[in-house]
């Protein structure tokens, strides 16, 4: 058996943090199976990213470099992962579950004649085999496979494990020829969300679920969405959190009710939004039952603020509920934020 | 510029039920599956509504919805979406199950597509959820991509917009709450849609008679397609979450939020 980490270099030229936690992945599983890994890179350059991993213990790191392969496209990426996993005739491939491997590797994985599994938060050795550890029904259950088909793609969920670490090395590059289709596709750029705050930061501590009763009347009878959105904001930047949203609360914009303009459907977690992995979360004015919850599932510490003690988003799921009113609280706390 | 449409959308347990898995000899299973009420996957649904505008806005498309679930249960969920857009209906009769493998549905589903009667390959526009609210791993869509040929792959779409040119416009989900921006020159593509911009149609009771002249005969013509587990599972279960929720009252803002900074600062 044989075992190929893929990863995409960044515009920089590194490797960033998923690429580097499914790197360490890779790196147990070889041990587990007591087989040798390879990696294989592919963007502009691959040398600083060779060097930034050259201790990690890879027998050979191939890179397939090309100027379109700094740019994350279907056509492109596809041809260059499938050119170095055919070079390398690796059994188990693993790649970061970023947005550009997660747009291409089940593809890969078809003209491979093989398997994927996504959202992997576990792989391990299982005598010959290698155990695959991942959630169904979107976070709902659990289920733990092994596969037969070779080869076999799996895309390691990002924030499930440490980063591998290790000091820089010279490690050689061994190039990869690909013919980069021409295709249809030109990458124009990236988009800020429109009003101008990056409220979605994967990498905070801190998430801070927002829920649909910052838009509600409060006690006076009147809805004071304005300042909601000076609250909010200020807690974001006080505590630098990343913000989520329940679905009641983003789905507001489109029902033509008084909204909050940074919280859009990225903003959503949930059974229909995303499951964010954070130290800590703080629900606050969130109501709602399971399935809805799921959102704050992969939440370390969580705490809630709510004026419903027996709130099915707080009761049973946090570990500390405060009784109050959200509004009040939330100032203080930014006072003391600074 | 006109397209052909198809959207592939699966179907999936009402997301208010409770789910318990159980292991049975074809593997893993949801308890009372048969059961339990059925709904339209919620990306499938966004693609629908999102692949409905388009073909509404584009003199001469036409609209396709490719499904494969359990007979009986593809009609009770077909009955409800049907009020909601103009499709013709396309039935694959098989698991609709989580556990199963995504290579074996997409090549049911790229089958499906494949013997549409006066499909146009050239025009084809294959949408879909880029993710599933039961296998969740955004995979089948790429790999019917594949089988059908077809090199420009959306994923996480929340816009296309046709330029005046053939061309459309594309807005892919990445980390950070951004969007990736491409222009593609035009179809065959394949789009995975996040949650798109538009809100569900209202029922519309006329528009579902009128669905169900395609419906009915296309559940009756359903080809069955025998559909594996992904693998071996070794284990599923529904982890515990229950935590030992304290209740703090009484406490004045000032001493919660206090309280709220020391455990934000550590």
């Amino acid at each position: 058996m044989s075992i190929l980490l893929l990863a995409h270099v960044d515009t920089d030229g590194s490797l960033a943090k998923p690429a580097l936690e499914a790197l360490g992945a890779a790196k147990e599983l070889a041990a587990g199976l007591s087989v040798p890994f390879d990696v294989g890179l592919v963007g502009g350059t691959a040398d600083a990213a060779a060097v930034q991993i050259g201790s990690c213990g890879a027998a050979q790191v191939f890179g397939v470099c090309a100027p379109e392969l700094t740019e994350a496209r279907y056509g492109t990426d596809a041809a260059a992962a499938e050119a170095v996993a055919r070079v390398s005739g690796a059994d188990i491939i693993l790649v970061p579950g970023t947005s550009r491997w997660m747009r291409v590797v089940a593809g890969v994985a078809q003209r491979l004649g093989g398997r994927v599994d996504t959202h992997v938060t576990e792989c391990a050795a299982a005598g010959a085999e290698v155990s695959v550890t991942r959630w169904y029904y979107k976070q709902r259950i659990e289920g733990v496979l092994t596969r037969q088909e070779r080869p076999l793609v799996l895309a390691i969920e990002p924030g499930t494990r440490a980063p591998w670490a290790g000091a820089p090395s010279a490690m050689a590059v061994t190039p990869v020829d690909v013919v980069v289709p021409a295709g249809r596709t030109r990458v124009v750029g990236v988009r800020a969300p429109a009003s101008g705050e990056a409220t979605v930061r994967p990498d905070a501590e801190l998430l801070l679920v927002a829920g649909a009763g910052w838009t509600k009347k409060q006690a006076d009878g009147a809805p004071h969405v304005a300042d909601a959105e000076r609250l909010i904001l200020a807690f974001l930047a006080g505590a630098r959190a990343s913000l989520g949203g329940s679905k009641s609360l983003v789905d507001q914009s489109g029902d033509g009710q008084a909204v909050l303009p940074f919280m859009t459907h990225v903003n959503q977690v949930g059974q229909t939004g995303a499951s964010p992995r954070h130290r800590k979360g703080l629900a606050t004015c969130c109501h709602g039952e399971e399935p809805h919850v799921v959102g704050w599932r992969f939440i370390g510490e969580r705490r809630a603020v709510n004026l419903n003690p027996n709130c099915g988003w707080a009761q049973g799921k946090a570990d500390v509920l405060y009784v109050a009113d959200a509004f009040e609280v939330m100032a203080k706390v930014n006072e003391l934020l600074g | 510029m006109s397209y052909h449409v198809v959207v592939c959308a699966g179907i999936v347990p009402d997301p208010l039920q409770s789910l318990e898995p159980v292991t049975g000899p074809a593997g893993p299973a949801l308890k009372n599956e048969a059961m339990l009420p059925a709904v339209l996957d919620p990306w499938a649904g966004h693609a629908l509504f999102e692949a409905a505008n388009l073909v509404k806005q584009q003199a001469g498309s036409k609209l396709w919805l490719v499904s494969l679930g359990p007979k009986a249960k593809l009609q009770q969920v077909m009955m409800k979406v049907a009020q909601k857009v103009p499709f013709e209906f396309v039935a694959i009769d098989g698991s609709a199950s989580g556990f199963t493998d995504s290579a074996a549905v997409a090549e049911a589903l790229a089958g499906a597509i494949t013997a549409i009667p006066g499909l146009d390959q050239n025009r084809l526009l294959v949408f879909g959820g880029w993710e599933s609210a039961s296998r969740a791993a955004g995979a089948t869509l790429q790999m019917v991509g594949e089988r059908l040929g077809i090199s420009e792959q959306f994923q996480g779409v929340d816009s296309l917009t046709v330029g005046a040119d053939d061309a459309f416009e594309i807005l892919e989900r990445i980390e950070g709450g951004r969007h990736q921006v491409s222009v593609c020159a035009g179809p065959p593509a394949v789009v995975g849609w996040a949650t798109g911009s538009l809100r569900e149609p209202a029922n519309n009771p006329q528009l579902g008679m009128t669905n169900m002249r395609s419906l009915m005969p296309a559940l009756q013509k359903a080809a069955p397609a025998a559909i594996p587990s992904a693998g071996t599972f070794a284990r599923v279960a529904v982890p515990s979450q229950r935590r030992e929720t304290r209740i703090v009252k009484d406490w004045t803002p000032e001493a919660i939020a206090k309280d709220i900074a020391e455990w934000i600062r550590q």
